[in-house]
């Protein structure tokens, strides 16, 4: 029997905001019957303030995917979007007590209906491409998708991608795909200096044994897919290296990009305003350090600092000063 | 939803049974005052070595076995099964080739997948029908004198589904190949003949028929050739070394004895609540199948897809509503896939990971299958109120990316 949480007990046995919501203005879904979980969350979104007054969810999965969805609708009412658009997929493990290993799937369902729904109202349409590379045939998982629920969870073991994701929970055929793909990611996370490199995994990290003891066969076509709209957002796309970022989103800011460094410090600056009452809401805090190129240095503070989820900070600051300067740009932590 | 009952309604069975009160009794005395080792040549031992005698004797009866020395007791059915199927192929080395089905335990196919990645031997999988009914065509097609041995559950621990083993051990003789049944659902809630039968290993439980867990047995037919794969001691004629289990085999004697006075209990009675179960849910739930009804099955078990909702949901929800039941997925075990038995009998797509399984034993009672039915409807819709499917949406319902 799982170990569950008393409050991820309490969500899956009285979820709360069950059911369609009519007046939703923001409708993101993730998953299928085929997957063996699904999340549709509906937002009513006040167009005035951006503030969601009203969230409702319908989840067809275990317990975790459901108590995770009952869970969201609980974190984002009142919250405003760009409020929203921070929590991420660890936040609502945490908010449910943690889930158990095997069921983190069901945070990253939920957040990626989250998502969707957001990016929906904001009509972004370069987030809701499709993801075109199918990393795990069996699952129909996308390597976007995989490629953000690394990034976001900061995983570090192939096993831990397939209990995020479920990719590779199969034949297991993608295993080096997998591999080579958690590799390249931790890479990069080194490099921004949020994973500490001996904890990176590299190619040829797993036991050939435990390989071994995968499941076999064929890749079997998932019996339904995934729907559309799985892109990633800008912040968690690889960058610089090794494909070419897109640029973010073209909102009127970015017509800043090329602006002189003193414009974009006080774009920068004005990014971390905004930001810093969130954090300090949470009895933490941010400061900018300095600029260099495309690198910008930053300090966390209070709670912040040493939390385990200050990468995940990092990851919302990162795309919040993307968005303001409408390029790519790496956020580095200093102590 | 209702209070939760004090004790809750025991459906699951087939995972495994309440330990009878009288298999307790008989095994105590072997822990503490005929503790003696069978081995051993003073009368503490001795007294040891009759229990595990009278144990065998027990079985055979149970299993209508000819010779005491045709039963080799193991730890529980993995160790049986395996032990048979390696068994069997190092007698044969030149046949490099083994035939089981698509919908057996774990505990064959995954020594399957082992040795045919490890050992290069060719495993035939079988498929099933929408009936959870073994495809003797290709069965037949398969067998061949390449076959070392074929290994066919006699019930199908997910549906209950019986397949005709006699029959297949028969075609299986014909090749020369040896045959081996997993046997663990089937004893004791069948009547069983094995030396009316031309098979040649039968593996089974104890903890599936009111006995402890840990131990089992493995029937090995008069003759057949069988290479050790534990060695050590002569305990076992040789088949297995390693002191003997003796309170645990004392209790599976015990439990032989208790379930063959049973049969016909579990035959009519518990089939009886079983059909009454099954019909409940039908009548009161829509979208829903019982899956291998059509063909013939245990008395005791059914499995009762459920569309638009998830078995591991229904099996917790149904647990803090006092009712145990297993859920028709491995998804309890970290994996994601949908149930491999459910998935070959080409259960709809919508409803193969909704499976939830329902298996009784002669412990199941009339209040039992009443407190099950006030609580099972209720919580199906309960789910599905929550489920975006819902029940409106059709067989093939897929979340779209539907924006605004």
């Amino acid at each position: 029997m799982l170990q569950v949480s008393n409050r991820l007990n309490d969500h899956f046995s009285n979820p709360r905001n069950v059911g369609a919501l009519p007046g939703a203005n923001a409708v993101g879904s993730f998953g299928t019957i085929g997957w063996g979980d699904a999340v549709k969350l509906m937002l009513q979104v006040d167009p005035q303030t951006d503030r969601i007054e009203q969230a409702r969810f319908q989840a067809f999965g275990c317990s975790a995917a459901i108590a995770a969805s009952s869970a969201v609708t609980e974190m984002v009412t009142g919250k405003t979007l760009d409020e929203a658009g921070g929590i991420s997929s660890a936040d609502i493990a945490e908010f449910l007590g943690g889930l158990p290993p095997e069921r983190m799937y069901g945070s990253v369902i939920a957040y990626e209906a989250l998502r969707t729904a957001i990016a929906a109202l904001r009509g972004k349409a370069e987030l809701e491409s499709t993801d075109p590379d199918v990393l795990c045939d069996c699952f129909s998982v996308g390597q976007m998708m995989i490629e953000r629920t690394i990034r976001f969870n900061r995983l570090t073991d192939p096993e831990q991608v397939t209990a995020y994701t479920k990719a590779g929970a199969s034949c297991s055929c993608c295993f080096k795909k997998i591999e080579a793909l958690l590799a390249r990611v931790n890479a990069d996370l080194v490099e921004d200096g949020l994973l500490p490199a001996d904890q990176a995994y590299r190619v040829g990290s797993s036991p050939q044994r435990a390989i071994e003891l995968k499941p076999r066969g064929e890749a079997t076509a998932a019996a339904t897919i995934f729907s559309a709209g799985h892109g990633v957002p800008a912040h968690l796309r690889a960058m610089p290296k090794p494909a070419a970022p897109k640029p973010a989103a073209p909102r009127p800011v970015a017509a800043m990009a090329g602006a002189d460094t003193l414009t974009q410090t006080e774009l920068i600056e004005q990014a971390l305003a905004e930001l810093r009452p969130h954090l300090q809401r949470d009895g933490g805090d941010c400061e900018l350090v300095r600029i260099e190129d495309n690198t910008i240095y930053i300090r966390l503070s209070g709670n912040c600092d040493g939390c385990q989820l200050a990468s995940v900070t990092l990851s919302g600051v990162q795309a919040k000063l993307i968005e303001k300067i409408g390029r790519p740009m790496r956020v580095v932590p200093v102590p | 939803m209702s209070g939760q009952p004090a004790q809750p309604v025991y459906l699951d069975n087939n995972a495994t049974t309440r330990v009878d009160p009288r298999v307790v009794e008989a095994m105590l005395p072997y822990f503490t005052q005929y503790f003696g080792n069978p081995s051993s040549k003073y009368a503490l031992g001795g007294h040891a070595a009759m229990a595990v005698k009278r144990a065998r004797e027990q079985l055979q009866r149970l299993l209508g076995i000819a010779h005491a020395h045709e039963l080799m007791f193991t730890s529980g059915g993995t160790e049986s099964t395996n032990a048979a199927i390696m068994a069997a192929l190092e007698a044969s080395p030149r046949r490099r080739e083994i035939i089981t089905s698509a919908v057996e335990h774990p505990a064959v196919l995954s020594l399957c997948a082992w040795l045919e990645k490890n050992k290069g031997i060719r495993v035939h999988l079988i498929p099933v029908d929408r009936h959870g009914r073994l495809d003797i065509v290709a069965y037949r097609a398969a067998l061949s004198d390449r076959v070392a041995v074929v290994s066919l559950m006699w019930a199908n621990n997910e549906t209950g589904v019986i397949n005709p083993v006699a029959d297949l051990a028969e075609l299986a003789k014909e090749y020369g190949a040896l045959f081996h049944t997993d046997a663990v659902q089937a004893v004791g809630k069948m009547p069983i003949d094995l030396q009316s039968t031309a098979i040649d290993m039968a593996s089974l439980s104890g903890h599936k028929l009111h006995a402890p867990k840990g131990v089992g047995a493995l029937y090995i037919r008069n003759g057949v050739r069988f290479k050790p794969q534990i060695k050590g001691g002569h305990q076992e004629r040789g088949r297995r070394a390693g002191t003997e289990n003796v309170p645990g085999i004392v209790g599976l004697g015990m439990a032989a004895e208790l379930a063959a006075d049973h049969l016909a209990d579990e035959d009519i009675r518990v089939r009886g609540l079983r059909d009454r179960l099954e019909r409940g849910i039908l009548e009161q739930v829509a979208d829903c199948v019982a899956v291998g009804a059509r063909a013939e099955r245990l008395p005791n078990t059914s499995n009762i897809a459920f569309s638009f909702i998830e078995s591991e949901s229904i099996v917790m929800l149904l647990d803090r509503a006092g009712v145990a039941v297993s859920m028709g997925s491995a998804c309890s075990t970290g994996s994601f896939e949908p149930s491999h038995v459910l998935v070959a009998m080409q259960v709809a797509n919508d409803a193969v990971r909704g499976g939830v399984r329902f298996s009784l034993s002669r412990d199941t009672t009339d209040d039992d299958i009443d407190r099950a039915l006030v609580v099972i409807p209720g919580v199906i819709a309960r789910l599905r109120e929550i489920s975006p499917f819902g029940t409106q949406e059709g067989a093939s319902a897929t979340l779209d990316q539907a924006h605004v």
